[in-house]
């Protein structure tokens, strides 16, 4: 390891440490500042109508407590730093006494297994079709990249609704909402996977379709940039194969392309918002909005650390990687 | 300059993306010259169907004129047999042994059914033959009674209106040739995309809502430029603990989730102020991210170039140089830049507004909010209302769609290596 590339990381490393306290600092104070009791609101919703005023109060009181409301702000910073650093993330306001650990449990598995799988096939897919375009070009490219653009432009939730509309509400052969039958209950059989599989179709294909268009002429102009690169020229006065060098120059217009899949795998649970709300999808997404819309401070926090994290993580390990394989990345941050 | 621009325009690309959002743009601003309506103005409840709306209390009053349409009874019956008869007729006719082979229950062979039914029916023949599928009671009842209707429907049909009430009330007869002339029947209304929930005239609220869209996009565009650009220019151009110091912040906006800045700012402002502008002076505010970290980048590639250094030389002050030796070589980046903040700021604005985080207004409509609406009240779903969202869905895809082709377009006026 050389001397600049130890220094670089190191500087990585520590920006990386202070972008992570601060984060979580902010994660923690920024929900906070919302308006809205939230106790007022449980209590407003558990009190019977005839109650006194000192049963109110003491509800209240009971509330505060058992949220450590009732201390002062540096007190509750510790007890959240404490429930992250122990996984359960405190207790959730609107769903009281469901641990945050739990609500987030149930829906990341729902989220991951929904985005994961549509970003890398959007991802491939679109890589596939930005790079045969960009080298074989003529008709295929004049038809095609209008098209992908086109695409790339319809928002995310333009493509949810009318995916929906169309397969859902009117061929109906695909469940409107949600992620299995209603009636089901989960269990390991093959009745309760096949719901599963039919309610995955829409929201999945729905984001894979938005992101192949992006990614399609993200590669093609990346290819077209490197094919023009004067390396090719010397290589192919070398007399080297076509088939080699278009190897070479896929690779090097494949690196924006993987920072762009990091990030979106890394941004995953931001990214999942619309798809599931849309599709009332019981992932992280919808986890966040209801916990938004409901003032819900610990499970707001703890979904915006997730997101905070993945996506500093993200940013760091491509930092890092690129460190190692690009020499541009290398030279120009040596300097 | 002028040469950039001649440039500029010869590329196809830049052309059909700038014609596009152009037709766009005209149409938010003329159109309201034509239809002076109240975008938000309710002018009935519910969806209703794209189409002419003829007040039917108003025909009777319009003066009459005889035509004679030979297609007119046809018409009549197509509209007026429901499908359910047509499916019974063949049924029927199947089992009576007429071949049919030919005929489906489309508009264009109802007349045909009906004539074969009219030669083939008889109660009593029904009765006594016993047809598979007819032989109970119940059957042959129904079969009677649609055999009541359908002779209804083809005479030639004369029909008694009641005008006014009491004593005063004069009848008018009307015939199967009576017609009234569209534009003379006092209040008609041509909906060419229907209504939305609250009875809205879609296409009005629709070039309004494009409108403030734009405006939207406009001004976070440019709040998110300006601000990137500044700290951009600052951190590359500046360097050291304040390039530290600035990224770091550009870092902290990047990990923090948008929508959570933006619902903060929101209710700091208060319900009340968090109108259309609000709303695209905080998406600006959350959005200049990548533009700060670009225009950075392309700084540092030029700080040391040899023209800035003589310029340092020379004793020039920081703004001087900035403005004379380092904006001109990234304006085309900026350029660029804004076209793409724009068309976010508008995706943003429909984004925000379809989780219901948009403007809170009710004085304009916003393309997001429009989308709001359909989903909250069953667009998709229940009511089934194409007309009150995808016209939406498509007007956003146009114009972040000519923006990007605009932009690609500059790409390849701009980089040379990017030409086809």
């Amino acid at each position: 390891m050389t001397k600049g590339l130890k220094k670089y990381l190191k500087k990585k490393v520590f920006w990386f440490i202070i972008t992570f306290i601060a984060a979580v600092i902010l994660n923690f104070i920024l929900p906070r500042l919302m308006p809205g009791d939230p106790v007022n609101a449980i209590v407003g919703k558990n009190v019977s109508a005839g109650a006194s005023a000192e049963q109110v109060q003491q509800q209240v009181e009971f509330y505060k407590h058992q949220f450590g409301l009732d201390k002062n702000i540096f007190g509750q910073f510790l007890d959240f730093v404490k429930n992250a650093a122990n996984g359960t993330f405190g207790v959730s306001y609107s769903q009281y006494p469901r641990t945050v650990s739990d609500i987030i449990g149930a829906g990341i598995w729902w989220t991951i297994a929904l985005q994961l799988p549509a970003i890398l096939v959007g991802w491939i897919l679109g890589n596939l079709l930005g790079a045969v375009a960009a080298y074989k070009r003529g008709i295929w490219d004049k038809v095609f990249m209008p098209l992908s653009l086109f695409f790339s432009a319809v928002p995310a939730f333009g493509a949810a609704v009318i995916l929906m509309v169309i397969f859902a509400v009117n061929l109906k052969i695909a469940p409107v909402n949600g992620a299995y039958d209603p009636g089901m209950i989960p269990a390991f059989n093959a009745k309760f996977i096949g719901s599963v599989i039919a309610h995955y179709q829409l929201p999945f294909w729905s984001i894979v379709l938005i992101s192949i268009g992006g990614q399609a002429v993200g590669m093609r102009s990346m290819s077209i940039y490197e094919l023009n690169a004067d390396y090719v020229k010397y290589a192919r006065f070398l007399g080297i194969k076509d088939g080699k060098i278009v190897r070479y120059v896929f690779r090097n217009a494949m690196l924006p392309q993987v920072t762009g899949l990091a990030m979106s795998i890394g941004s995953m649970v931001g990214g999942a918002l619309v798809a599931e709300t849309i599709f009332s999808y019981p992932g992280l997404g919808m986890a966040m909005y209801t916990a938004i819309t409901q003032s819900d401070y610990p499970v707001i926090s703890a979904t915006t650390l997730i997101i905070t994290v993945m996506v500093l993580l993200a940013a760091f390990l491509l930092d890092i990687i690129y460190a190692f394989i690009d020499p541009r990345v290398k030279a120009a941050q040596f300097d | 300059m002028k040469n950039t621009l001649k440039n500029v325009f010869h590329s196809p690309r830049f052309v059909v993306g700038f014609t596009i959002f152009m037709v766009i743009l005209l149409t938010v601003l003329i159109y309201p010259y034509f239809v002076t309506r109240d975008p938000l103005l309710g002018l009935g409840k519910g969806f209703l169907e794209p189409g002419t709306y003829v007040s039917v209390y108003d025909t009777n009053t319009a003066g009459t004129y005889r035509v004679e349409l030979p297609e007119a009874n046809m018409n009549r019956m197509e509209s007026s047999v429901p499908m359910e008869d047509r499916v019974t007729i063949i049924e029927f006719l199947t089992a009576k042994g007429v071949d049919v082979s030919h005929l489906t229950t489309a508009n264009g062979d109802v007349p045909e059914l009906v004539s074969l039914w009219q030669e083939n029916y008889d109660e009593a023949d029904v009765k006594k033959s016993k047809y598979p599928g007819f032989t109970t009671q119940a059957k042959r009842k129904a079969l009677a009674r649609m055999d009541a209707r359908l002779s209804g429907d083809s005479a030639t049909a004369k029909m008694t209106v009641t005008v006014g009430d009491g004593d005063d009330a004069a009848t008018t007869t009307v015939n199967d040739t009576d017609y009234v002339k569209v534009n003379e029947v006092a209040n008609s209304i041509t909906l060419p995309l229907g209504t939305d929930n609250f009875g809205r005239d879609t296409l009005t609220e629709l070039v309004k809502a494009t409108g403030i869209s734009l405006l939207i996009g406009l001004i976070a565009g440019t709040v998110a430029t300006l601000l990137g650009l500044i700290v951009g220019l600052l951190a590359g151009y500046v360097g050291g603990i304040l390039d530290d110091i600035l990224m770091f912040i550009a870092n902290l906006f990047t990990v923090i989730p948008g929508f959570v800045l933006l619902i903060l700012i929101y209710y700091s402002v208060g319900q009340a102020a968090r109108g259309v502008t609000t709303c695209a002076l905080v998406i600006g505010f959350t959005s200049w991210v990548w533009t700060a970290r670009s225009v950075r980048s392309q700084v540092i590639s030029l700080r040391n170039r040899d023209h800035v250094n003589l310029s340092k030389l020379s004793g020039h002050s920081l703004p001087r140089i900035v403005v004379t030796d380092i904006l001109p070589y990234i304006a085309s980046y900026v350029v660029m830049a804004f076209i793409l903040q724009v068309s976010s700021g508008i995706l943003a604005e429909a984004q925000l507004s379809l989780l219901g985080l948009g403007p809170k207004t009710t004085d304009v409509p916003t393309l997001g909010l429009m989308m709001n609406w359909a989903k909250l009240f069953g667009a998709y779903t229940s009511s089934n209302a194409w007309w009150a969202y995808f016209p939406v869905i498509l007007v956003i895809a146009l114009i972040s769609f000519s923006l990007n082709l605009m932009n690609t377009g500059l790409d390849q006026v701009f980089n040379p290596t990017l030409r086809d």
